[in-house]
C-alpha cells in the first residue's frame, strides 16, 4: 500500500500525507483517465506485473487498487 | 507551402523537417494528437510532398510532442458532432470517405522505400496505434500504452489496424487486444513482439534517431528490397476492413457509444 501512495503521490507532486488507502484517487489526485493510466503504467512498472485497465473498472480507491495489484503478483 | 517549405513545413496539427537524412513528421495537436479532418488534411499533404522529400532522406520517425502520448486516436468528437443532424445515409458516406483516404495515407506511409520509425510515448490508441503500425520499427518508451478500444463503441478498428496487427503478432494476442478493448503496456507490447526497442521515459525519440542513423548507412535500394519481402502490405484485408467498419457503423449503437463517450465529462472516457 505504501508503495502505491509514495508512486502516486510522487508522481503526481500530491503531500504524501494527504493520501490515505480510502481515497478516491480521482478526486484526490485530481487526474482524469488519461493520467489514471499513466499511474497504471507506472504501478504497472514498479511491480513488474500486467494489470488490464478493465481490472480497473468500479475501482477508485487506493486499498481496492492495492488488492487487485495483490491479485497479479 | 514554400520552396524550402517541402523539406519544412510547420503545420496546425503536424510538421514535419529533415534532420540528419531522415523526415521527422512531428504530431502536435492539442489535447493528444486526435485524428479528425484537420490532422487528415494535413498528412494529405504530407504525404504529396514525400516523392521530394524520400529523394532527401534515408528513414521517416513519426513521433508526438503532446505530453499525454504518441496519439488518442480518432477524433471521436467530430465524427459525433458531424453525424449529427446528417441523413444517416450522408453520415455513412462521410465515414467512407474519411476511411478511403486515411488508409491512402496509411497505405503510403507503410510502402515507403525508406525505413519508418515509429518513436511512442504515453497513450497510443486506436487510430494512432494503427499510425504507429504502419512503420517498419516500433521505439516505445516505458510510459507508452497501447490499446484498439474501438469494441467499446461497438467498432472495429478502421485505420487499418487489424490486417497490420495480424501481421506482427499472434492471432491469440490479437483477439485479446481486440475483444477486450484493454490497453497494455511497453512490457507486453515487447514481450509479443510489437515493439522492438524500449526507451527510458522521453527519450524514444532519440533511439529512434540513433537507429535512423544506423539504417542511413546502408543501401537504401537493398533495405527497401528487404523490407517489400519482409512487410507484404494486405491491401485486400484493408479494403475489407474498410467495409466491416461501414456496416458496424450503421447500428444504432455506434451512435450511442460515441455520444457516452463525447458526452462523459468524468474522468474516465479512456477507461474501459
Amino acid at each position: 500500500m505504501d508503495e502505491i501512495l509514495n508512486l502516486a503521490a510522487t508522481h503526481f507532486k500530491v503531500p504524501r500525507e494527504k493520501l490515505t488507502p480510502d481515497d478516491d484517487f480521482f478526486k484526490t489526485l485530481g487526474i482524469d483517465s488519461l493520467q489514471a493510466l499513466d499511474l497504471l503504467t507506472r504501478i504497472e512498472n514498479h511491480f513488474r506485473i500486467e494489470l488490464p485497465d478493465y481490472e480497473l473498472q468500479g475501482v477508485s480507491d487506493f486499498r481496492t487498487l492495492a488488492q487487485r495489484i495483490q491479485s497479479r503478483l | 507551402m514554400s520552396e524550402r517549405g517541402i523539406s519544412e513545413h510547420k503545420g496546425q496539427t503536424l510538421s514535419w523537417l529533415i534532420v540528419n537524412g531522415a523526415i521527422e513528421l512531428t504530431l502536435h495537436r492539442d489535447p493528444c494528437n486526435e485524428i479528425g479532418s484537420a490532422t487528415l488534411d494535413e498528412l494529405e499533404l504530407f504525404v504529396r510532398a514525400l516523392p521530394e522529400l524520400t529523394r532527401h532522406a534515408h528513414a521517416l520517425i513519426l513521433h508526438s510532442t503532446q505530453p499525454a502520448g504518441f496519439s488518442a486516436g480518432a477524433d471521436l468528437r467530430e465524427l459525433y458532432q458531424r453525424s449529427q443532424g446528417m441523413e444517416k445515409g450522408a453520415a455513412a458516406r462521410g465515414v467512407r470517405e474519411f476511411l478511403e483516404r486515411i488508409h491512402n495515407v496509411m497505405n503510403t506511409i507503410d510502402a515507403l522505400p525508406l525505413t519508418t520509425i515509429a518513436a511512442v510515448h504515453g497513450v497510443t490508441f486506436g487510430g494512432g496505434f494503427e499510425l504507429a503500425l504502419v512503420c517498419d520499427i516500433m521505439i516505445a518508451d516505458r510510459m507508452a500504452r497501447f490499446c484498439f478500444p474501438e469494441l467499446r463503441l461497438g467498432l472495429i478498428p478502421g485505420f487499418g489496424g487489424i490486417p497490420r496487427l495480424k501481421r506482427d503478432l499472434g492471432n491469440a494476442v490479437v483477439r485479446d487486444l481486440l475483444l477486450t478493448g484493454r490497453s497494455f503496456n511497453v512490457m507486453k507490447a515487447q514481450q509479443v513482439g510489437l515493439v522492438s526497442q524500449i526507451a527510458a521515459e522521453g527519450e524514444a525519440l532519440r533511439v529512434a534517431r540513433a537507429t535512423a542513423s544506423q539504417v542511413g548507412k546502408f543501401d537504401r535500394m537493398t533495405a527497401a528490397a528487404a523490407k517489400k519481402f519482409v512487410k507484404p502490405i494486405p491491401y485486400e484485408e484493408l479494403q475489407r476492413e474498410i467495409d466491416i467498419f461501414c456496416d458496424l457503423y450503421a447500428q444504432p449503437a455506434v451512435e450511442e457509444g460515441l455520444r457516452k463517450f463525447v458526452e462523459n465529462e468524468g474522468p474516465q472516457p479512456y477507461l474501459p
